[in-house]
């Protein structure tokens, strides 16, 4: 399946660029029959362990002409390059050829800058149309009834769970929260297509990942409200949730710092040789922290098996994405680095699952990271700090909250379908709303962690300076408990 | 890295190049380029590596080429590694040991000539030793390694070359003690890395004048060995400490407040503080030397204390 979207998805690519300027070939780490063999010659590579030079045969009929990657087979590219004369003067022929460290270059007496960008913008996978009809000719994973129920009703879950928590803030029960309004198809699909084994590194916008797994309703609320259930010990903010039990890394707050570490993560994978990679989520405003640059450096050099996935929803705060880079998008920048990557429609769940179901396979299989550029829209406010209609237009929220909703989409497939009726959905929002209010009840009365909690876990044995300050704390409230809260057990 | 498949190596040139100051030389031979890794140029990007493989279950060593660079990687090494055990609940856990070759050089200039473990000392959740013999430096790296707490280990530009006797078998020493180097009885000099070798040539020439200094290399950084400072402190009553941070907010700061804290009352004599002034490191040799406490300082100082 993935081999058969490759090729397509490459054959465009290659036409494309083959037009615009010659694009480069990555140079191949393995040994044996290559994916994609050494460029011109083994002469000047950096020294890299057994790679293979290239056949003299395929040297000549490149005449040093740097040719596209092509992931399923070099036809298409070769054929385009054949064909079409390159715009930027980039001329074929009997050119010699300029060895330099990091490999041999075709020289051109003309001088050109390579444009800016590619002209037309990378195009956007879709499977489902804006009526939930799977689009003639599409190609995507195909999921079970039993899958795709459970995406929807995770979709819808969260989308519940988000309305709720944050009327819960409002209301002064919690003190923090962000939702993932319009962000449901990017949470759930992607989950879905991962395995139990895959280590998520989440930036925060992404609970859905932790509910597809199996953290229930009442293990979000503990984590809101803080209390001796949660797993953090009531150290974070809300939403800052973590389970090493389902490879779920404990939100961080800085931006894109979860980038290197998911690196750090493959890495570790790729050392026990499992059948796992590594997957980590990130905003638009998330790539231009050098921390994402670094990471996908490092993960294309290392041939890490991580998905970068990026939700490109338009909005970091207040800076809208033209204000936040001058590029395509992020998808281009894949290449840059030598990474493959795809665009894909965010807001729908069926090319959201099969891209990242590809992704993975590539990932694992071949040992190297993908770049996922979901593009979608942040319905909501950035956090509950944030009103955005300060600096965004009503109507453009309102549009995409209905209109443009990932859910509504989704759920015209499914029952398009015949799988899910309306009357399953109602049933369906009145239980997970109950049980969300009663976990939320269950929550607030818990008691929180005692003032213990405060010095553990700082190093794995508390130390004795710690141990003195905690006394010190004790002494203190036994001596005026009138100015500490009664609900925290000392 | 024999006996334990999880130990690997993060930085920069560490792999066939065998590190900045060959720490690492033959290691990648040994054990292979994936587990004594080449990073590229990115210290805040490969600290994050080495979080995210520690939280996975590795152990990285992630070495700084010099530990000046590693400011670049403050971020990862404060919201992260320090706290990550901490905010997760104590889910995760960083076992990563992060070290490099730091201090002052011989004409380094000021980038490279930087004294971390003053900026370092606030992180919670972070542990710090300084090695200064061949001898610690074995046990504390493998005592580092072994510990479940990320450690920061300072190691010195200048002490690389210093050659001794040490046992072929396997020791670890503890990361949290301090060394008594010379016992005595006339005044606690507490210092550590570099420095104690500025503090033993001034005890020679003390010894001719006819003191008795008892010298301690603390080695832990943080926590501070109050045991046995606190010993030594009560059998002694006058306190000399020598480093090579600056003034503001350094070890000695720190050193000093915590002594004040606990051993107030052994004290006869305000506690010395001996530390670089607070000013970039020079490049010209003379200027270097002036900011760097030298032994005749250390002899004038405890000459001052001991009146």
């Amino acid at each position: 399946m993935a081999a058969l979207w490759l090729a397509r998805a490459s054959s465009q690519l290659a036409r494309r660029a083959a037009r615009r300027h010659p694009p480069l070939r990555r140079p191949s780490r393995h040994g044996g029959e290559p994916a994609s063999p050494w460029l011109l010659g083994p002469a000047a590579q950096p020294p890299v362990l057994g790679s293979p030079p290239l056949p003299a045969a395929e040297r000549a009929f490149r005449r040093g002409f740097c040719s596209v990657r092509s992931f399923a087979g070099e036809s298409s590219a070769a054929a385009a390059s054949d064909e079409e004369e390159p715009e930027n003067g980039f001329a074929g022929g009997d050119q010699q050829a300029l060895d330099f460290p990091g490999g041999k270059v075709s020289l051109v007496a003309e001088m050109n800058f390579l444009p800016e960008s590619h002209g037309e913008r990378i195009s956007c996978y879709r499977v489902l149309d804006d009526d939930g009809r799977t689009i003639s000719g599409s190609r995507f994973q195909e999921v079970s009834k039993e899958v795709a129920l459970k995406m929807y009703s995770e979709m819808v879950t969260l989308q519940i769970m988000d309305n709720i928590f944050y009327e819960a803030q409002r209301q002064g029960r919690i003190s923090f929260y962000l939702t993932s309004n319009g962000e449901e198809a990017i949470n759930i699909a992607s989950a879905a297509a991962l395995s139990a084994d895959d280590i998520v590194l989440p930036q925060y916008r992404e609970p859905g990942v932790l509910l597809w797994r199996g953290f229930t309703l009442q293990e979000f609320a503990n984590q809101c409200f803080g209390n001796n259930m949660d797993y953090g010990k009531g150290r974070q903010m809300p939403i800052h949730y973590g389970s090493n039990r389902l490879n779920y890394f404990t939100v961080s707050s800085p931006i894109a710092t979860q980038l290197p570490q998911a690196v750090g993560a493959a890495y570790s994978l790729k050392m026990d040789k499992k059948d796992a990679c590594a997957i980590t989520y990130f905003g638009d405003g998330g790539t231009s922290e050098g921390d994402f640059h670094a990471a996908l450096n490092f993960a294309a050099v290392m041939e890490a098996p991580v998905i970068f996935f990026c939700r490109n929803n338009g909005w970091a705060i207040s800076t809208p994405t033209t204000e936040q880079f001058r590029s395509d998008g992020v998808v281009v920048r894949g290449q840059a680095y030598g990474i493959r990557g795809i665009r894909v429609d965010g807001n729908d769940a069926l090319a959201v699952y099969s891209a990242v179901h590809a992704a993975r396979e590539m990932a694992i299989t071949e040992g190297r990271p993908i770049l996922v550029e979901a593009l979608t829209y942040r319905v909501g406010h950035h956090s509950t700090s944030d009103d955005s209609t300060k600096y965004r237009p009503v109507d453009e929220i309102e549009h995409w909250r209905t209109a443009r909703d990932p859910i509504s989409r989704y759920r015209k497939w499914v029952q398009g379908n015949d799988w899910w009726s309306d009357s399953e959905e109602s049933e369906l929002r009145n239980r997970v709303r109950k049980e969300l209010l009663q976990a939320i009840q269950v929550a607030e009365r818990m008691p929180k962690p005692p003032v213990t909690e405060l010095f553990t876990d700082v190093y794995d044995q508390i130390p004795s300076n710690l141990r003195e300050q905690e006394q010190l704390l004790r002494d203190t409230i036994m001596k005026h408990p009138s100015d500490y809260p009664t609900d925290v057990p000392v | 890295m024999k006996l334990d498949p999880t130990v690997c190596v993060f930085g920069e040139d560490v792999g066939h190049y065998g590190g900045s100051y060959k720490v690492t030389k033959g290691l990648a031979d040994m054990f292979g380029d994936l587990r004594v890794l080449d990073t590229p140029i990115a210290e805040n990007s490969f600290t994050g590596m080495g979080v995210g493989a520690g939280m996975k279950g590795l152990r990285p060593v992630v070495e700084g080429m010099n530990m000046g660079f590693l400011l670049l990687a403050y971020n990862q090494i404060s919201n992260n590694c320090g706290m990550l055990h901490y905010t997760s609940g104590g889910q995760f856990k960083i076992p990563v040991v992060i070290r490099g070759p730091g201090g002052v050089g011989r004409q380094l200039g000021a980038e490279h000539s930087q004294r971390l473990e003053s900026y370092f000392q606030s992180i919670p959740g972070l542990q710090m030793v300084a090695c200064s013999t061949p001898y610690n430096a074995k046990g504390l790296m493998k005592a580092a390694i072994r510990s479940e707490n990320p450690v920061v280990l300072f190691e010195h530009v200048l002490l690389y070359n210093l050659k001794e006797k040490i046992p072929d078998e396997e020791y670890v020493l503890c990361l949290e003690e301090a060394e008594m180097v010379r016992p005595g009885e006339h005044v606690t000099i507490l210092t550590y890395s570099r420095m104690r070798y500025h503090v033993m040539q001034a005890a020679k020439t003390l010894v001719d004048k006819g003191y008795d200094p008892e010298v301690i290399d603390i080695r832990s950084l943080k926590p501070f060995d109050l045991h046995t400072i606190g010993n030594s402190i009560k059998k002694t009553h006058r306190v000399l400490i020598v480093e090579e941070c600056m003034r503001t907010g350094g070890i000695g700061a720190s050193l000093r407040s915590a002594i004040i804290d606990n051993f107030w009352d052994y004290l006869d004599a305000p506690i010395m503080c001996l530390s670089s002034q607070d000013v970039p490191t020079p490049y010209a040799s003379t200027l270097e030397d002036a900011t760097v406490v030298q032994p005749a300082q250390i002899v004038a100082a405890v000459e001052q204390i001991c009146q």
